[in-house]
């Protein structure tokens, strides 16, 4: 006990980035240790989108028509991974008001530790968290018969969805902190569903009353959407406006526009918990 | 000697309400100071300012002779917080848990290892160290918790309200495990409704009631200060307690405290002299046809004196300060 009495010196700048690499690591690292814990926690989590994918493809599919004809099931594949990365927001805003709630978000802020760490090891584990639920929900997409138009196509599809993520991610964080209670995750998980079926994801957009299908069409999700689609080589709802003829740059601009809000937003909500 | 805590004129306010209103607060090296107060009165939030988690509006807050507003994390390496619910992971086993605050205070990942073992062991939990945490019972997690908060081995240790909601054992488990640490040389603050553990671990003891230090002093001395001692009698017919009280206090002669209370059988009378007062009492009751089935002589506890300084009793008159 006496050898460890001395507190460690203070670090320079490069020694201080190199704690907080080290920080955002081990509060990830946490994450990581209760899937070992809890592995059906993180297999339920996973699972959830593809019980989705089965029921739209098997259920409803039948009813569906795929704009321009095609199969309904490439037409939702990438419909499914872009929804996916939006329901991470609950599981983000579930442990950031879970933390908060019980006092660990301040045992975090009265150790030595980079304060930045605490929501860099958030997201460092959700998005491991999120690429896991992808290769579940690819691998069942595989198993129905689903097949991707070549690899670096695909890959780049697989860049835009984990950007997508990010946005929700923050907006997860910013959900937590702003919270107060774990039940009010209740909410966004109901929420949720009216946002993803105002939305391309399942059906075009183009199939839509006038207004509903601009609304559609410019939900933040509809870019990731028909931009994973054409890189998937899927149906695409091409009878669409300008935000599906710029299906691409949507895909970036949304993401990137709602990480920098909430992500800023975060950091001063973060900030006003020493107010 | 240096000063553990030194808080001068702190003040902070959340909109209208002020919650600390120019609060003085001397903790020495090596000491505990026990932080009273009814609910409200801003124990907390002082914790919290000192603890570097919330910043105060005006005032010097100095932790182990370091500003706290401008060096915080200097402060965080050498303090300790116990909150008043554990703050550790459900999930985890309590040596993971452990390990990872070690982690956080960037010990190496050995010494991490060991340090953890070492801390289980100093908390008596060594042998259930790999078990989740959600399997503890209320005091073992505690005992984790404060372990959690021991991890460099703080100069000085904060902890807010530790024993609430523990049963006696878990208390107990609480307050050998503070003993331990200050006779290893930390200070501490604490905060807590029980005015028996004040009595069981202070040194000083600090009265706060709405955000300002109404009173400060050992247990002895806020005792004393509100004076002498108290004359319990347990009478057996409980319709005769009032008039034994009125009885008890004339004979008691204590003549500028006129207060008594009779709740049910048991009468409690301030008395202001011990010499004597117990035959005067028994005989002038016995006097009167009031059997009396117990008779205690005794000082006066904190408990008594806090409510009389925090004005929460319900006592009928007011004493002279």
């Amino acid at each position: 006990m006496t050898a460890l009495h001395a507190t460690p010196a203070e670090p320079g700048t490069v020694g201080r980035f190199r704690w907080a690499v080290a920080d955002a690591l081990a509060v990830a690292g946490r994450d990581v240790a209760h899937w070992r814990r809890r592995p059906a926690a993180v297999l339920v989590g996973a699972l959830f989108p593809v019980l989705l994918l089965l029921m739209f493809t098997y259920l409803l599919g039948g009813g569906m028509v795929v704009p321009g004809g095609g199969d309904y099931r490439d037409f939702l594949v990438p419909g499914m991974l872009a929804l996916a990365m939006v329901f991470g927001v609950e599981a983000t805003m579930t442990a950031v008001v879970t933390d908060t709630a019980r006092g660990i978000t301040d045992r975090f802020r009265s150790l030595p530790m980079a304060p930045s760490a605490v929501v860099a090891g958030r997201c460092l584990a959700d998005m491991a968290s999120s690429v896991v639920g992808l290769v579940v929900l690819v691998v069942a997409a595989l198993a129905l018969g689903w097949r991707p138009d070549g690899l670096v196509p695909a890959l780049a599809a697989v860049g835009l969805l984990l950007l997508l993520r990010l946005a929700f991610l923050w907006m997860g964080i910013y959900l937590g902190l702003l919270a107060r209670d774990p039940s009010a995750v209740m909410a966004v998980q109901i929420l949720v569903w009216p946002f993803a079926f105002l939305s391309n994801a399942f059906v075009a957009a183009s199939s839509m009353p006038g207004w509903l299908a601009t609304v559609a069409e410019w939900n933040p999700v509809a870019g990731t959407v028909t931009a994973v689609r054409e890189l998937f080589g899927a149906p695409v709802d091409s009878g669409g406006g300008w935000a599906t003829d710029h299906a691409l740059l949507l895909a970036v601009a949304w993401p990137v526009l709602l990480t920098a809000v909430f992500a800023v937003l975060s950091v001063r909500r973060f900030q006003g918990l020493s107010r | 000697m240096a000063r553990a805590i030194e808080v001068a004129g702190l003040t902070k306010r959340y909109g209208e309400k002020v919650v600390l209103d120019g609060v003085d607060l001397d903790v020495g090296s090596g000491t505990v100071c026990a932080l009273l107060g009814p609910n409200g009165a801003g124990k907390t939030t002082a914790v919290r300012i000192l603890t570097t988690l919330v910043r105060p509006d005006a005032g010097r807050v100095q932790v182990a002779g370091i500003d706290v507003v401008r060096h915080p994390r200097a402060v965080r390496r050498r303090i300790g917080l116990i909150g008043q619910q554990p703050a550790v992971d459900d999930v985890l086993a309590a040596r993971q848990n452990l390990v990872l605050f070690a982690r956080l205070h960037h010990l190496g990942r050995r010494d991490a290892g060991v340090r953890a073992d070492e801390l289980l062991e100093q908390v008596g939990l060594a042998d259930v160290g790999d078990k989740p945490v959600r399997e503890f019972s209320g005091g073992m997690r505690r005992r984790l918790d404060i372990a959690a908060g021991l991890v460099l081995a703080p100069e000085v240790l904060f902890l807010d309200e530790p024993t609430t909601g523990l049963d006696p054992a878990g208390r107990r488990d609480v307050w050998e495990a503070v003993r331990a640490l200050v006779a290893g040389g930390t200070s501490v603050l604490l905060t807590t409704q029980y005015l028996e553990e004040a009595e069981q671990l202070a040194d000083d003891v600090c009265v706060l009631d709405g955000g300002r230090v109404v009173a400060r002093g050992t247990p002895g001395e806020l005792t004393a200060a509100i004076g002498g001692d108290r004359l319990e009698l347990v009478v057996s017919d409980p319709g005769r307690a009032e008039e034994a009280a009125r009885l008890a206090e004339r004979a008691a002669a204590s003549a500028r405290v006129a207060t008594a209370t009779g709740p049910g059988e048991r009468v409690v009378v301030p008395v202001t002299r011990r010499h004597g007062v117990v035959g005067t009492v028994v005989r002038a009751l016995d006097e009167a046809g009031i059997a009396v089935d117990d008779v205690v002589l005794r000082p006066t506890t904190l408990d008594e004196a806090y409510l009389r300084i925090t004005g929460r009793d319900d006592e009928r008159t007011e004493v002279p300060a």
